[in-house]
């Protein structure tokens, strides 16, 4: 067990590509945690796809040892935090579990709407914030101008900030002893009964699910009998450890401390993230504060191209939510694309990220459906069935039109952060996507706006245009700010007349026939020419609200065939029947997958 | 028992950019052995489908004008030996309207052919260039003329949808060729064929082939053309006036027998498919091995069989008889074609029915590969 005035924990809050996890590896390469050799570039994103994208997804700690110029030796516990708005709880659990941050700034480019989300957010934890100028020794760095922008936009004083290239070795010490002498020591009662917060879990293959903890009171050990407050489970400890990032075993976790247990559980839905783990006997009398249950805000459909997969697909989420409470899924099947999968999210990101491992863990091809949000509709008394509340996820769902009292959809509060020449279109965007402005404020050359949205206007492409109308320099943060009543519709997509279940969405009334005029146009580019010329449609219930046809094919013949060869023509026929085998009939029309997929690949316009 | 007698002769002065058929270019060629080796592979087939005399005969190349006139004489002279001519044989052979060849017409016709297909393939000479033909405009229409005089019963080839070719264009080509007074023409739209020079020009981009929509425009001006001057079309790209169909191709279109002799010559005997070896040298070497020049035999179950007459005789403005069908592979009407399918497309108007025949309409002929994908039911289609 540490001294409590000797250990210091903190999180780094960073804009993707700041050099957080670059500042994290030279941390741990100065205080010795790794050997140079041992060193493999940002050694604290494990998955493949944090690795690549410079993303966070599930929380990790590293413990220092730091010997500071005062001669003492500190114990110091770096918390990787997840960064993105979709992970927003997990990320304020583990914000809890930390007394101060850093906070990094790249020195060319400034602030971005990420940090200042994040560091909001640490501010409400009451943390001391040590800002860091990262990438100093850049052509285009400007310190002193990133300084006062800090001071500006965050508000926070930036006279003492590190100037740091964590990239060539620069200021790292200084960090550290920033770090020691700015950031408080954690408090806690070593007697008191048993209080540690639940900040992270994630399955281990030969451990099962190891559970990042941080001890607020008493002390956890190998043996003792434990119990989580909100799950309400018991649990035999049998395990209790660091990583340096090693994993290291330890006799305990004292008050103060952050490491890992296991406990022989064999999944992560059994360990919440922000539950309380306290003693089965002489246990803690109330829980910490700040547990939620985390929702899925946003729903797809996932199917597998070719319907042999269905069985490796199930496997495949089933083992990935071995390691991901988050996202939920149940059976769904549809005409179009055979039986898949129905998966709930916490965000866009979120899904992406379950969706990339799928393809690239499990080597699975996947068709993702457009995206939708979770609807509350109020339904009238019918003659057979009261009046009730439902809450739909699946735009396949949606109830006779007749009985619907009162949709709501839920509510976003965005802050975009964004040079100010692109602010125009920027709010143009937020504006065709029903947004309602409710702040702008300009700092040096960039505009703060804050806009109101329906989510699923944002979750259709709005990512993606944001990125493309200001080249990818506006960033884009957001909050839930719950559910408000619109004007919704189901848009059904008829191919020959006949309704194609995978192509409807649900969307407000007044975009509904730019959406559908869209999605009827690139149909009619995606399905081949068939004998017969195609209607292609959008409507809301009886009515057409946009129409496209398919011209007739004119000549598919083979012009000669005569020396009694008849090979060739057969295999012509072979080919077209196995063509024919990946399509899916609409009355008479058959629509190849392709055109499944590419109709509802996410953020084209 | 076979009908039908198909001759190969694989050798060309040079190969057409175009063409995908078993066509070579030889220095030199054996005319003794080559003439051994036919007569030899022919023998082989009149051992196993003989005992019926034979109603046609059928050079075809490569370029069998070129053939010497008396190994023409000799091969026509064992056939009729082993089966014996039926009334009115139907001899015909496939000519280049080169000069050289021209001159031998006479002394063909003296060999017993009474029918010459010619390959004029256009009327314009810059179009005879892109299609790497040897001869140009003038040597057409002299061999033409010459051929007309000569034989009682004369075609020719026209191939047409070419790339930059205009509706305009082909219209005064056709009625042009419409003129002589031909009884047979096959008018033929260019098709880039996988392995030709062509497929590589195309993917090299040095040429796009016409629009499907513009060729699909000239096919009906075709159709409507021919007709006016009562050539009708029997075939999908052949027009005939009444009684000067080719009835040697006719047999394939019907699906009935036929020996194929040659390099790459393909045969049907009863259920038996017979395909011989494409390479000459190969062939002939199989011929000195084992007195035939057969690569593959092979038993075609009953419903390959049917896909393959569905496929042929579709081709047919005359259609197919589905009872003759049914009963001939034991194969119910049901499943030979998807009824609920051939309904529909009879409404769309690219089907006829017709008690048990049906067939596909004016309109449907250009989009057969497709209709076919629809109406002929998977179980048929071997994989």
């Amino acid at each position: 067990m540490t001294d409590l005035a000797k250990i210091r924990n903190f999180s780094i809050i960073a804009h993707i590509d700041h050099g957080k996890s670059t500042l994290a590896d030279r941390l741990i390469q100065f205080t010795g945690g790794l050997t140079d050799r041992e060193m493999s570039e940002q050694v604290l994103d494990n998955m493949d796809i944090e690795r690549e994208r410079g993303i966070t997804i599930k929380a990790q700690t590293v413990r220092l040892t730091y010997t500071a110029k005062d001669g003492e030796t500190y114990e110091l516990n770096l918390m990787d935090t997840p960064g993105h708005v979709d992970f927003a709880y997990e990320v304020s659990r583990s914000l809890a579990a930390c007394e101060g941050a850093l906070l990094v700034v790249d020195a060319a480019q400034g602030v971005e709407a990420q940090t200042l989300a994040n560091v909001y957010q640490s501010i409400e934890h009451d943390h001391e914030i040590v800002p860091v100028i990262n990438k100093i020794d850049l052509p285009a760095a400007e310190p002193e101008k990133v300084r006062a922008e800090i001071e500006d936009i965050i508000g926070i004083d930036a006279s003492e900030a590190v100037l740091a290239s964590a990239k060539s070795g620069i200021g790292i010490e200084e960090v550290l002893e920033a770090v020691v002498s700015k950031i408080p020591p954690p408090q806690g009662d070593r007697d008191a009964p048993l209080k540690a917060m639940l900040v992270d879990s994630w399955y281990d293959p030969y451990l099962g699910v190891v559970i990042l903890v941080r001890v607020m009171d008493g002390a956890i050990r190998k043996g003792l009998h434990v119990k989580f407050m909100q799950g309400g489970t018991e649990h035999l400890i049998d395990r209790v450890g660091c990583f340096t990032p090693k994993r290291t075993d330890l006799p305990e976790l004292g008050p103060g401390e952050i490491g890992f247990i296991t406990a022989q559980i064999k999944e992560v839905d059994e360990a919440k993230v922000g539950d309380t783990i306290t003693t089965v006997k002489g246990g803690a009398a109330s829980a910490l504060p700040g547990y939620k249950e985390v929702q899925p805000v946003v729903f797809c459909g996932i199917f597998p191209v070719d319907a042999a997969d269905f069985e490796k697909l199930r496997e495949s989420i089933a083992r990935l939510r071995l390691n991901d409470a988050s996202f939920s899924f149940e059976m769904e099947s549809s005409a179009a694309l055979g039986f898949g999968f129905r998966c709930g999210f916490l965000g866009l990101l979120h899904l992406e990220i379950i969706q990339e491992r799928l393809t690239r863990e499990y080597d699975l091809d996947l068709i993702t459906t457009a995206p939708s949000v979770v609807y509350r509709i109020q339904l009238r008394k019918s003659r057979t069935d009261d009046a009730r509340e439902i809450m739909l996820h699946n735009p396949a769902d949606y109830p006779d039109p007749s009985r619907i009292e009162q949709i709501d959809e839920p509510w976003i509060k965005a802050t975009i952060y964004t040079p100010d020449e692109y602010l125009g279109s920027i709010l143009k965007l937020c504006q065709d996507r029903r947004g309602i402005q409710i702040d702008l404020t300009y700092v040096g050359g960039r505009a703060q706006v804050t806009y109101e949205l329906p989510l699923n206007e944002v979750v259709f492409d709005f990512y993606d245009r944001l990125k493309s109308i200001s080249r990818g320099y506006a960033s884009f943060d957001y909050e839930q700010i719950g559910l408000r009543e619109g004007d919704l519709v189901k848009m059904s997509i008829l191919v020959n007349n006949e309704p194609v279940d995978a192509l409807s969405m649900i969307v407000h009334r007044s975009v509904a026939e730019a959406r559908g005029r869209h999605m009827c146009e690139r149909l009619k580019d995606l399905i081949p020419r068939h004998l017969f010329k195609i209607p292609v449609q959008a409507a809301i219930g009886g009515k057409v609200i946009a129409r496209e046809t398919i011209a007739a094919m004119r000549k598919d013949v083979t012009a000669k065939c005569y020396g009694g060869d008849i090979t060739r023509k057969k295999k012509l026929l072979e080919k077209q029947k196995k063509g024919k085998a990946k399509m899916r009939e609409y009355g008479n029309v058959s629509i190849p997958q392709e055109a499944f997929i590419a109709a509802l690949r996410m953020g084209e316009e | 028992m076979a009908r039908a007698l198909y001759i190969h002769w694989p050798f060309c002065l040079k190969k057409c950019p175009y063409c995908d058929f078993n066509s070579h270019v030889r220095a030199t060629v054996e005319v003794d052995r080559w003439k051994a080796a036919l007569l030899a592979d022919m023998r082989h087939e009149a051992t196993l489908a003989g005992g019926e005399a034979l109603g046609s005969i059928f050079f075809g190349g490569g370029t069998p004008s070129l053939m010497p006139p008396d190994l023409v004489d000799a091969l026509l002279g064992e056939a009729e030996r082993l089966w014996g001519f039926a009334p009115g044989v139907e001899i015909t052979l496939e000519a280049n309207p080169s000069s050289v060849e021209t001159a031998n017409f006479r002394i063909l016709k003296n060999a017993g052919i009474n029918r010459v297909s010619i390959g004029i393939q256009s009327l314009d000479n810059e179009a005879l260039g892109f299609l790497g033909r040897l001869h140009n405009v003038k040597e057409a229409l002299t061999a033409l003329e010459t051929a007309q005089s000569i034989f009682e019963r004369v075609g020719f080839d026209l191939i047409y949808a070419r790339p930059g070719q205009s509706l305009d264009q082909w219209r005064a080509e056709l009625l042009r060729a419409l003129s002589f007074g031909t009884g047979h023409l096959s008018l033929y739209q260019l098709t880039i064929e996988d392995g030709t020079r062509f497929a590589t020009d195309v993917r090299q981009g040095k040429f796009v082939p016409l629009d499907d929509d513009e060729a699909a425009d000239m096919f009906a001006l075709t159709s409507e053309l021919t007709s006016a001057v009562g050539l009708l079309p029997y075939e999908i790209s052949n027009h005939a006036w009444k009684g000067e169909e080719s009835r040697h191709n006719l047999t394939y279109w019907r699906y009935q027998d036929y020996c194929g002799i040659g390099p790459g010559a393909h045969g049907r005997r009863g259920q038996i498919a017979t395909v011989r070896h494409r390479k000459p040298e190969n062939w002939l070497e199989a011929i000195a091995s084992y007195g035939h020049g057969i690569s593959e035999e092979r038993a075609l179950p009953t419903s390959e069989q049917a896909s393959e007459a569905l496929l042929m005789g579709l081709r047919l403005r005359e259609g197919i008889d589905l009872d003759m069908l049914s009963q001939r592979f034991a194969i119910s009407a049901g499943k030979l074609v998807d009824a609920a399918r051939l309904d529909f497309y009879t409404q769309q108007g690219l089907m006829w029915q017709n008690g048990h025949r049906i067939g596909v309409t004016g309109a449907g002929m250009p989009l057969l590969d497709a209709l076919l994908g629809e109406l002929v039911p998977a179980e048929l289609v071997s994989a």
